[in-house]
């Protein structure tokens, strides 16, 4: 069974045409992938398909713009393979 | 169905939020100074604006099953066909399919048919976001009254 993190890789690399081997544990998702709000949208939809979840990127998007949380909290993929964990987590709870 | 306002669906058939579905429906006018220049000789209904009438059906969708309080704005297009053509006087039966509600976006799957035959499809891509201001949700309450929006299919609670 792949890990959360190869399975985002995959999608992200997939979605976004960006070769697999660039895409590491520690790669923002904006900042070193290059990845813009509308792609991250078909990125959300395969990740929310993949895992049976709901991303709540609304709040996400909130915090960040009220300084409350800084992007790498949610787009660090090492940071956001540990929140998909946790949506899978308290979905089977 | 008022092209030069945008207004490409003339009324909501049918809206099932447990299906998540939607049908509507909307003439072709007979005339319009679309057709003048798209095509002088032979008038055609552009594809661009049969997008847009998906993407309207796609979007009352969507108002309703965020149950009006979420605007969507259309944001991304995908494999979209446009089948044959579609001219003046001809009456489009319009569906749509939610296939996800994520948050801050939905996906949804749409076409149109013409006399039982589909003209175009497509799945589309939302962004959801709070209606902006009190006067673009009362215009939006009053689009709804004219499409004859089904409140009662809406969620309560």
């Amino acid at each position: 069974m792949p890990s959360t993190f190869d399975t985002v890789a995959n999608i992200i690399s997939e979605t976004c045409d960006i070769p697999r081997e660039t895409i590491k544990p520690e790669s923002h998702a904006i900042n070193d992938l290059g990845i813009d709000s509308l792609d991250f949208l078909d990125i959300a939809f395969a990740i929310d398909k993949a895992f049976g979840i709901k991303m709540p990127l609304e709040q996400w998007t909130q915090e960040v713009n009220d300084g409350k949380a800084t992007t790498e909290q949610y787009f660090q993929l090492n940071n956001l393979c540990t929140r998909i964990d946790e949506l899978v987590a308290a979905k089977g709870a | 169905m008022r092209i030069e306002y945008f207004q490409l669906i003339d009324r909501i058939v049918d809206l099932n939020l447990a299906d998540k579905t939607i049908r509507t429906e909307a003439r072709v006018p007979d005339a319009s100074t679309i057709f003048e220049g798209h095509f002088p000789g032979l008038p055609l209904m552009p594809g661009v604006l049969l997008i847009e009438a998906m993407a309207q059906t796609s979007g009352w969708l969507i108002i309703g099953a965020t149950n009006f309080t979420r605007m969507p704005f259309f944001a991304a297009l995908k494999q979209a066909k446009l089948r044959s053509f579609v001219t003046p006087g001809q009456t489009l039966s319009l569906s749509a399919q939610l296939l996800h509600e994520g948050s801050g976006y939905a996906i949804t799957k749409a076409d149109i048919r013409c006399d039982g035959k589909v003209t175009c499809n497509a799945e589309l891509t939302f962004r959801l976001v709070e209606f902006p201001n009190p006067e673009f949700r009362a215009n939006m309450d009053r689009m709804a009254a004219l499409l004859e929006f089904p409140l009662g299919a809406l969620a309560h609670g």
